[in-house]
């Protein structure tokens, strides 16, 4: 125990006298969160919109309530139909709004007008966010106006559920987490232990009493520490700097989080025994880790939307299921008898991986 | 009588049809410095590996320090010391928390280690130094502070391998002086190297030649035996024949 003791020690000073490593492990999730927070935000702001032919008393009506929302901002107020699409190549423009002639007249006394929205389609991503907004300002308007009890409107009241505000960067936050994790944790792990492959302290400990499996513990205990430090650091981030609200039991957080961190680890001690230099492994460990983490992971892709055989790869990502883990906990704020066929799955990969990871470093000895 | 600390008979280690150590025997005593030499590729890392523990023998017999290879791997590993032409020294440590590391990982209590480091940094003059990075100091310190560290604990045996790679002819006449000291102790020194001049100052050296002990006596008798001037030629007229050659 007191060898364990020892060995820990000597792992902390490595750690605290490389300033790289702690600037990787403390610096890098803080501005990732912050970047993905602020810069990866689903919202379409600013949006240029141009107006055309609103003439009318209710069509003006409309147009100023789009221009009190903050997503607009109103750069033609008259645009003849003529110009429009040249408008659109310029750049100048995202989206009309085409009134037709008599707009008032056919919603007062016809009962029912149409209004056209035209937008750049060349991104559908934002075309499609720009029409939501669209008709909500127009259905909103319609029911302060005529009431919902006139005629037989259906009007759907669209909720999001979980993120109200439609926050894009509150499906980042746990995404970012797995993705952190996922990456310091493997590599400074599968780093560390093969720095000693190279510099042949390895040997000198092998030629010690010191047992093998020690050594890998020795080496595991300061990660996890450090790396539960790490996610306090993101979590601290992501509430007060993003303002992201934790719903769920933090502690479930932490245990969940801890058990993700070991699957890394053990990711980490697995390919630190198939690499015999610092720079192999850090390349295995970021490249090999970080595009399926990215992708199957499903914060930047929905994995609804890929083909069947992704998604079935997907399923031995073990970040997915973090990620999903902590979506449910964070986000929608459940308790632990919804996500514990996610950590089920989770403890088996771990149990694998560190059973495959310990049976090899048996043998490269 | 002569009390023997390695004894190794008929250790063979194979890898399929490969006799990477082939039916070698020798005995070595205690207090002995013993050179183990062999061109690359020659089998004397894996024998070595064997008697640290580090590997099991495919067949034959060795005992060392009075332990069997086979049942007794963690008491050898409690009994002997290792060090390689690396250092094995962690550079962004201090001296002293290197050897205090050490110190730990073989079990001694902090007293042991405070009271030993003392002696040890006075006698390698390294006390000024002790709170500095073992980064910071020349490759001759060390090396010197390496086996040191490697016979820390006092160990019965101390294997080194090629210790002197890459260091100037001045300290590695200094690091031999450390080692007929060690040797004087009662510490038997097993070392392999490829310096000839070095070879001659090990009191029995044994040859290496395709996985075989092919000669084993004192420098001198070995000269005599070859009618060779130099240990250069005794190597050159032993290995001439080798089969492997290279890693």
């Amino acid at each position: 125990m007191k060898q364990l003791f020892v060995f820990i020690r000597k792992e902390f000073f490595h750690v605290f006298r490389d300033r790289r490593t702690l600037l990787i492990m403390f610096g890098l999730p803080v501005v990732q969160i912050i970047l993905f927070g602020f810069a990866l935000s689903s919202e379409v702001k600013n949006i240029r919109l141009g107006i055309s032919n609103a003439e009318d008393v209710s069509s003006r009506q409309i147009v100023n309530k789009i221009k009190s929302s903050s997503y607009f901002l109103v750069s033609e107020e008259n645009i003849s139909e003529g110009v429009i699409e040249s408008e659109f190549l310029k750049g100048n423009l995202t989206a009309v709004l085409v009134f037709p002639p008599q707009f008032s007249n056919d919603l007062l006394h016809a009962g029912a007008a149409t209004v056209q929205i035209i937008t750049d389609g060349s991104d559908p991503n934002i075309a499609k966010t720009v029409v939501n907004y669209l008709t909500n300002i127009i259905t909103a308007y319609q029911q302060e106006s005529f009431g919902v009890a006139t005629g037989y409107r259906i009007v759907p009241e669209i909720r999001m559920l979980y993120n109200e505000e439609g926050n894009g960067s509150l499906n980042f936050i746990p995404g970012v987490m797995a993705l952190i994790l996922m990456i310091v944790c493997t590599a400074l792990t599968s780093v560390s232990i093969v720095k000693e492959k190279e510099l042949g302290t390895m040997e000198v400990l092998l030629v010690s009493p010191f047992r093998p499996i020690w050594v890998l513990i020795a080496k595991a205990i300061p990660y996890l520490m450090l790396s539960l430090a790490n996610f306090t650091v993101i979590l601290l981030t992501a509430v007060y700097v993003l303002n992201v609200e934790v719903k769920g039991s933090v502690p479930l957080l932490f245990f969940e989080t801890m058990l993700f961190i070991i699957t890394c680890l053990s990711l980490g001690l697995l390919i630190s025994n198939a690499t015999n230099s610092q720079q192999t492994a850090l390349l295995l460990s970021l490249m090999a880790m970080m595009l399926p983490t990215i992708i199957f992971t499903g914060f930047m892709m929905p994995l609804e939307n890929m083909p069947v055989p992704f998604q079935v790869i997907s399923n031995i990502i073990p970040s997915r299921w973090y990620f999903l883990i902590i979506k449910s906990v964070m986000l929608k704020g459940l308790g632990f008898e919804y996500v514990w066929k996610e950590t089920l799955v989770l403890a088996a990969m771990t149990i694998g991986l560190l059973t495959i990871a310990l049976k090899k470093f048996k043998t490269t000895l | 009588m002569k009390e023997y600390v390695i004894q190794c008979k008929d250790l063979t280690k194979r890898f399929g049809d490969f006799y990477a150590v082939d039916h070698i025997s020798f005995d070595v005593e205690k207090g002995e410095i013993f050179g183990f030499l062999g061109a690359n590729g020659a089998g004397k890392t894996t024998a070595m590996r064997m008697l640290c523990g580090l590997s099991y023998p495919t067949s034959g017999e060795a005992t060392i320090a009075g332990y069997n290879v086979y049942t007794q791997q963690e008491k050898i590993k409690q009994h002997i010391g290792y060090m390689s032409q690396k250092f094995s020294l962690y550079e962004d440590l201090t001296v002293l928390e290197n050897i205090e590391f050490y110190g730990g990982v073989y079990g001694l209590d902090i007293k042991t280690i405070k009271a030993r480091s003392n002696d040890l940094l006075r006698e390698l003059g390294l006390m000024p130094e002790a709170k500095k990075l073992v980064g910071s100091l020349p490759l001759g310190w060390k090396q010197k502070l390496a086996f040191s560290v490697a016979i820390f604990h006092r160990p019965q045996i101390v294997f080194l391998d090629e210790p002197t790679g890459g260091v100037d002819p001045i300290t590695r006449r200094q690091f031999w002086d450390m080692i007929y000291k060690a040797a004087a102790t009662g510490i038997t020194v097993f070392v392999t190297t490829h310096y000839m001049d070095e070879a001659e100052y090990c009191h029995r050296i044994s040859v290496m030649v395709d996985g075989k002990v092919k000669a084993l006596d004192s420098p001198a008798t070995l000269k005599a035996d070859l009618s060779a001037e130099t240990m250069e030629e005794v190597f050159y007229k032993l290995a001439r024949g080798a089969q492997r050659s290279g890693d």
